[in-house]
């Protein structure tokens, strides 16, 4: 297993726990915005907002950069690709499962129906 | 953002939600049609649960599967992958016929706790998979191991399939 990731992914998954903080990323996903922006779009207050900020700072998911009195906020250089492959692995993995359960599931239901039938008889 | 992933691959499918809903927590979704005490049943009977719970693409061969499904019970899987075997065991914590089922997963000292529910809505089935594991350290381990043996042979499949079709476009 890749060790010398884990310390950014807990970062990441920290920073992505929060719903606005996801709601940001999309955002920003979208376009730049500022603090102020960002602020409004989520009924926030600035200083709530640069908490926010700050927390998706350090997980390296977004970068700001101050221009005279705006700090503007962008994806970071990180995305989301570690985060990605690790979803993904159990993805596949209960996908297959699931998959195999299905045809468990309809035998059973056939059988179930055969069964009925019978005992109507 | 939405960290769920979708797979509508086959149009019949139904959709399933991945989901890690914080560091140490995984939660899987997918609805199953037929009701309850169905789906419950390929869950707690071996025959039926090694029918599923090992896909082909796995790359690995149930050996043995062991369930003694009731409050305190115990299971045991055994698995040979290539030349290798492994087990897998726990305990039943909770198990409510066709709604509940809690087990342990004890082959490692941060094993995790496995919750699954059955939810009936109008003859279909909602199951709801949530691991909980002791620390996001476990969790992140938890990507490796068996599904990533999976990925691989899903890696040599596609290797195997393009050299087949290669073959089979010369021949």
């Amino acid at each position: 297993m890749v060790q010398y990731a884990t310390p950014r992914l807990d970062a990441s998954f920290a920073a992505l726990s929060d719903a606005t903080r996801r709601g940001v990323l999309e955002r920003l996903g979208r376009a730049d915005a500022s603090i102020t922006d960002l602020a409004e779009t989520f009924h926030m207050t600035l200083t709530g907002m640069r908490k926010h900020v700050g927390v998706l700072e350090q997980a390296e998911l977004v970068t700001t950069e101050k221009v005279g009195r705006v700090r503007t906020c962008k994806l970071g250089p990180r995305r989301l690709e570690e985060e990605t492959a690790w979803i993904e692995r159990q993805r596949q993995l209960w996908d297959a499962r699931f998959d195999e359960l299905d045809k468990v599931v309809d035998d059973l239901k056939r059988k179930e129906n055969v069964d009925g039938r019978r005992k109507r008889k | 953002m939405d960290a769920g992933r979708e797979s509508e691959l086959a149009p019949m499918k139904n959709r399933m939600t991945v989901e890690r809903t914080s560091e140490r927590e995984l939660v899987v979704t997918r609805t199953f049609n037929a009701p309850a005490r169905i789906v419950f049943e390929a869950w707690t009977k071996p025959e039926l649960f090694k029918r599923w719970w090992v896909p082909k693409s796995m790359g690995m061969s149930l050996l043995s599967c062991d369930m003694d499904v009731r409050v305190g019970g115990k299971y045991r899987l055994e698995f040979a992958h290539g030349d290798s075997q492994a087990a897998f065991f726990g305990t039943y914590k909770e198990v409510t016929p066709h709604s509940r089922l809690v087990w342990t997963n004890e082959e490692s000292d941060e094993g995790s706790v496995t919750t699954v529910t059955f939810e009936e809505k109008g003859g279909k089935t909602l199951l709801v998979m949530h691991e909980l594991y002791p620390s996001k350290e476990a969790l992140d381990a938890a990507g490796t191991g068996a599904a990533d043996a999976m990925v691989e042979t899903f890696a040599q499949l596609d290797e195997l399939l393009v050299t087949l079709g290669a073959s089979g476009g010369r021949s």
